[in-house]
């Protein structure tokens, strides 16, 4: 099953169990079911609660703060992950402080949909990936789709929460499949471990390894084609940790694991500067100085706007090659 | 199209008679209010606030007309909003002194309040889709039922206003907008902030909207019953202005109007109306109301500080 189908199956769920549930967007309805058709089907079995809206992002968002706040479960679909920048305010200053700002706990349950990222040629308002500008707002919890990680579980875990949560979304999943049963290829097997679990991807032996990269749900298949080729060109063997919750990222279950690690690497799609892999790469330092036999690599995009044109896109996102390139130089 | 474009009430100096609840609610706003100052001066409040002086029938004109269970957004000057809802200064006290018996733990304060169905926040504009939200989950909820959120003539700058005002409309849902327009968004006056006007902005959606001047409680209040149960019975969102005066300065001492200007507020208050119309009535109950906020303050000042489990 390809990605978005899975998603489109979870919120089919989610909707059939949830009576209360409400999935707010724009051109999310049947017959077009949402720019990227992750709501197909939706809205002609539940068109009350399967709600096309204006182009309001700020709007639409406080619609669902309004809803959560008066109990109900809401989704909102923001169609491209760029515009999220018009909900910050309702994001930041309503739905995340309202959970605690009253001094009493109110559970909001309500989770932002973002589809991010880029090499699908949208260009500069249509293909950034926005996670770092909502790390570490108190109350929030960041989630990224990922092929190992089943959606309506994440779902499950998001709206169940009482807190606010934004779901990343690389686009370049919505066609690829899903992985089950541990196997990806001929050279790459997976395990999920941890609570909220984490994708481990290894090569034969999850022990075995030389380096250790971390990476969100996007940028799985860059970093997985990276690794396939260092081990059957060089025989150097890595590991991958895929989380599905972002932020907070707890990374002491997986000390045991990187304090073994000769090197470690983050990869994000973002730009450098204030990113989740920054914040990654603090907290590891923070806790296994002393352990670490190398500095901790950052894989960031290029500094710059996301060109349309496919050989000018290409240059400034992280890359397989990208990815390559660094494990390549670190294990040299 | 159904608009209604109204603009009926009194001006100040011919009133009504009051029942003695509402007049003392309107005595207990402004004793609160005049405390809130006078602590201030004395330096015992933390951060700042803003007192709606002037503006304290208007809350007291709505109380009767709203249901406990309809939700009610209030701002950044709700002092007034919360005591209608509420009959309890001590709690509201103790929230902006951050001592024991706070509603909200002292961690809100004066502008980020929220019990039972009334919230307030501090950002201007940011209530109005979620009071569309919660009266979309009121209006699927099946019971006449509405949520009213209180903005000012300064809100109408923000873009989610309309965004709401539109959403409201095309969905039909049960949400009354109650603009404080009293002429000046902190320091700007409105003329130098909002171009056309607030009712040319809601027939732009198909909003009714109806202008209120006056302060007489009673006439504005009749007014008001019908389209109030428009709303909530019929599902048709309603924009209500009140043309008022705020009395005092925008926070806790920041007044630089011309005294001309603090001067035709001052003509507009509804104090010296009721006192002039109504004397024995009035100086019985503001003796009662003046006593009894002594007493809050005096009592929630001696209380220790308020306790936050994070």
């Amino acid at each position: 099953m390809r990605v978005a189908e899975d998603l489109n199956a979870a919120l089919h769920t989610l909707f059939e169990a949830c009576p209360d549930l409400y999935l707010l967007g724009e051109d999310i309805a049947d017959p077009y079911g949402g720019a990227f058709k992750v709501t197909k089907g939706l809205s002609d079995k539940h068109p009350n609660r399967v709600l096309p809206t204006p182009l309001s992002e700020s709007g639409i968002m406080g619609v669902a703060g309004g809803l959560a706040l008066a109990g109900d479960r809401a989704i909102v679909e923001v169609m491209f992950g760029d515009f999220i920048a018009l909900c910050f305010d309702q994001i930041v200053n309503f739905a995340s402080k309202s959970v605690s700002m009253y001094g009493q706990r109110v559970p909001l349950r309500l989770v932002v949909r973002c589809p991010v990222g880029g090499n699908r040629g949208y260009g500069p308002t249509h293909s950034q990936s926005p996670q770092k500008h909502f790390i570490g707002v108190p109350n929030l919890s960041l989630y990224e789709m990922s092929p190992f990680h089943d959606n309506a579980t994440v779902f499950r875990r998001m709206l169940d929460h009482g807190e606010p949560a934004v779901f990343f979304e690389d686009k370049i999943l919505y066609t690829r499949p899903m992985y089950a049963d541990g196997h990806i290829d001929d050279v790459l097997r997976y395990d999920l471990i941890g609570d909220p679990s984490v994708a481990r991807v290894h090569i034969e032996d999850p022990d075995d390894f030389r380096y250790v990269v971390i990476a969100p749900g996007g940028l799985a298949h860059r970093v997985m084609g990276a690794m396939r080729t260092l081990f059957l060109q060089e025989e150097i063997p890595g590991l991958l940790l895929v989380p599905s919750r972002l932020y907070p990222f707890d990374v002491e279950p997986l000390l045991p694991i990187l304090a073994r690690a000769e090197h470690i690497i983050v990869a994000e799609e973002s730009v450098a500067g204030g990113t989740w892999g920054s914040e990654v790469a603090q907290s590891l330092y923070s806790r296994l100085w002393g352990m670490l036999r190398h500095p901790i690599r950052l894989v960031n995009s290029a500094d710059s706007i996301i060109p349309t044109a496919a050989h000018l896109e290409h240059r400034v996102l992280v890359q397989e090659n990208t990815v390559y390139d660094t494990l390549r130089e670190a294990c040299a | 199209m159904d608009v209604i474009v109204g603009n009926r009430g009194v001006t100040a100096g011919g009133v009504s008679p009051l029942a003695d609840e509402d007049l003392g609610l309107l005595l207990l706003i402004r004793h609160f209010e005049l405390a809130l100052l006078d602590l201030f001066d004395q330096g015992k409040l933390n951060g700042t606030t803003h007192t709606c002086l002037g503006q304290e029938y208007i809350p007291v004109v709505l109380r009767p007309l709203l249901d406990e269970r309809d939700y009610v957004f209030s701002n950044h000057r709700g002092h007034g909003h919360y005591l209608a809802r509420y009959d309890d200064p001590a709690g509201l006290l103790a929230e902006i002194m951050g001592r024991e018996g706070a509603i909200c733990n002292g961690v809100g304060g004066s502008q980020h309040i929220l019990r039972g169905t009334y919230m307030s926040t501090g950002v201007q504009g940011q209530s109005l889709p979620i009071a569309v939200g919660t009266a979309m989950h009121l209006e699927r909820g099946g019971q006449p039922l509405l949520a009213l959120a209180y903005i000012g003539d300064g809100t109408w700058g923000e873009g989610s206003v309309y965004e709401a005002l539109n959403m409201a409309q095309l969905w039909r849902l049960p949400l009354v907008v109650v603009v404080e327009n009293n002429r000046i968004a902190q320091s700007t006056p409105t003329e130098r902030q909002m171009s056309g006007t607030i009712a040319d902005r809601a027939r732009a959606f198909g909003i009714r909207h109806h202008r209120i001047t006056g302060v007489d409680v009673e006439a504005i209040r009749a007014d008001l019953v019908p389209l109030v149960a428009e709303t909530r019975h019929q599902n048709r969102p309603l924009v209500l202005e009140f043309d008022t005066y705020r009395l005092g300065p925008h926070s806790k001492g920041d007044d630089n109007r011309a005294p001309e200007l603090i001067r035709e507020a001052e003509e507009h208050d509804w104090h010296p109306v009721y006192a002039a119309r109504f004397p024995e009535q009035f100086d019985r109950i503001s003796a009662v109301q003046s006593r009894r906020v002594a007493e809050v303050v005096a009592d929630v000042t001696a209380r220790p500080l308020s306790t936050w489990e994070q």
